[in-house]
């Protein structure tokens, strides 16, 4: 944080966290804790991703992740071809005994979903239309100077973290990171994950072409979430390093 | 804190709006939703449920060419005559011995004239072929051509009584599952007898199975052998998917 010297106590004049962030914040965070846990349960089902409209044990996969009993299993009869090609598409039937605990995993995972979407569709809008957005989140034209970026970049990699300020005086590298998962991050995991209902996409058919296909939407839901759970990680260390209970007092109660 | 009135304001409109919208949902589909049995994931499906009959209206899946077909894994039951043991896997082999030349599927409940249909009745009606993306709960996906009769030929020649809201499919592999009139009329949802071109092989649920091309893999039964038009929500009780704890709406 450029402005603020580092030290204790907040600098005057700095707004605490405003009721509807904190609110929003604390319903988005348990949405995600409960959509990362059971969106790894679905990949554990099933731990191969694919690019395109259709994947499956008997296509190739684009990356097969070693997380379930699941990883590799290979537990096919005999394919038979569908068509007079032999090289051509077949059929299997399965024998093998899958991990799957989707039946849980893909209701809960829905149900948060609803924790996200709502709440976070609202945030947006109050957040663009009540200057939120505008004043607190988005890097200004003046802090994006190469000296500001440098020296940001550099107090980070030191693990220099200034203290709590206990209230929205967001750093550039702070704001930078916020500002890709609110506008960024977030809408690609609702977008992909819509992409993967067949209800919405015969409605709206554009995003299998955007995504180029419901397996594509999925592994870029995947890299997607993986983005999401490295920025969770970033901003609890944050969190931690300048001054937890403040900043926790601060979100949740405000100052 | 500063502007602490104006905010509480805002925040009392957001929750506001949002409690309305959600009793405005609730009241809009008080009888067409399954009841929960006050299973908190069972009334997440029911919320999905009545936005996506809300919000989605009747719409077509995308339909892809013969080049598109690809390989495709036979799950779950892939043969009642071998794995399912009681009365209804020895009837299948039966069946399966006379290539379903017996094979009747029955149409009843709520409708005007309950009756049973042979395979080659089913080959009267006009049929329907399509090349769909089949989504499994899994995460998997294989496109297939399919070719049947639409569900609302076969409803129709048995006429639906007007109090029909639902209709229910019992399955030889012992499943009871059930979808809505609109998925039931949807033109898309055939009861398909033939596969890439071919008869519907087994393991993929010979002689007929149904499509439901805007859900999930699962509420495609296999190995249908009746069906019942029901006024009322039938969870299927232990062959069903609620008590088995799956969701009964899956467009998600």
């Amino acid at each position: 944080m450029a402005e603020a010297p580092g030290g204790s106590g907040r600098a005057g004049g700095v707004e605490a966290h405003a009721r509807w962030v904190r609110i929003s914040h604390w319903i988005v965070t348990l949405s995600v804790l409960v959509l990362a846990f059971t969106g790894f349960e679905i990949l554990m089902v099933h731990p191969r991703l694919y690019w395109g409209i259709a994947g499956n044990d008997l296509t190739p996969a684009l990356l097969e992740l070693p997380i379930s009993r699941n990883y590799k299993h290979r537990g096919y009869d005999q394919p038979k071809p569908f068509f007079q090609d032999a090289a051509g598409p077949v059929s299997a039937s399965r024998t093998y005994d899958i991990f799957n605990q989707n039946g849980w995993g893909r209701s809960l995972h829905f149900l948060a979903a609803w924790f996200l979407v709502v709440p976070g569709a609202m945030y947006l809008l109050v957040g663009l239309f009540g200057g939120h957005f505008r004043s607190h989140v988005w890097p200004k034209a003046r802090e994006l100077t190469p000296r500001f970026v440098w020296r940001d970049m550099v107090d980070h990699l030191r693990f220099r973290i200034p203290a709590a300020s206990g209230g929205p005086r967001y750093g550039l590298l702070q704001k930078g990171a916020y500002s890709l998962v609110i506008f960024v991050v977030a809408p690609l995991m609702v977008a992909t994950g819509l992409t993967m209902s067949p209800a919405v996409t015969s409605a709206f058919p554009i995003l299998l072409g955007l995504f180029g296909g419901y397996q594509s939407a999925r592994t870029v839901h995947f890299f997607a979430s993986a983005v999401l759970v490295l920025f969770v990680i970033v901003h609890v260390v944050m969190v931690v390093k300048s001054g937890f209970r403040r900043q926790i007092r601060a979100m949740t109660v405000g100052e | 804190m500063k502007n602490s009135g104006l905010i509480t304001r805002r925040g009392a409109i957001i929750a506001g709006l949002a409690s309305v919208g959600g009793f405005a949902l609730a009241r809009r589909f008080p009888k067409v939703l399954p009841p929960t049995c006050g299973n908190v994931l069972r009334m997440g499906d029911s919320f999905t449920y009545g936005a996506q009959r809300a919000l989605l209206g009747q719409s077509l899946v995308k339909e892809y060419s013969l080049q598109d077909v690809t390989s495709f894994p036979a799950t779950g039951t892939t043969d009642p005559g071998v794995t399912v043991k009681s009365e209804l896997g020895e009837s299948y082999r039966r069946l399966q011995a006379g290539a379903f030349a017996d094979w009747r599927l029955s149409v009843e409940g709520s409708v005007a004239r309950p009756r049973t249909f042979s395979l080659a009745d089913l080959k009267q009606f006009p049929s329907r072929t399509q090349i769909t993306r089949h989504t499994c709960e899994e995460g998997w996906t294989a496109i297939g051509q399919w070719t049947g009769v639409p569900l609302s030929a076969v409803l129709d020649a048995a006429g639906i009584l007007p109090t029909g809201r639902f209709v229910v499919f019992h399955s030889y592999d012992d499943w009871v599952d059930s979808i809505d009139m609109l998925d039931a009329l949807h033109p898309q949802t055939i009861l398909a007898y033939g596969m890439n071109g071919r008869d519907l092989p087994i393991q993929h649920g010979a002689p007929v199975r149904l499509r439901v091309e805007r859900q999930i893999g699962y509420k495609s039964m296999k190995y249908l052998k009746r069906i019942v038009v029901a006024d009322k929500f039938d969870d299927g009780g232990k062959k069903g998917n609620i008590q088995n704890g799956w969701a009964w709406y899956t467009g998600i």
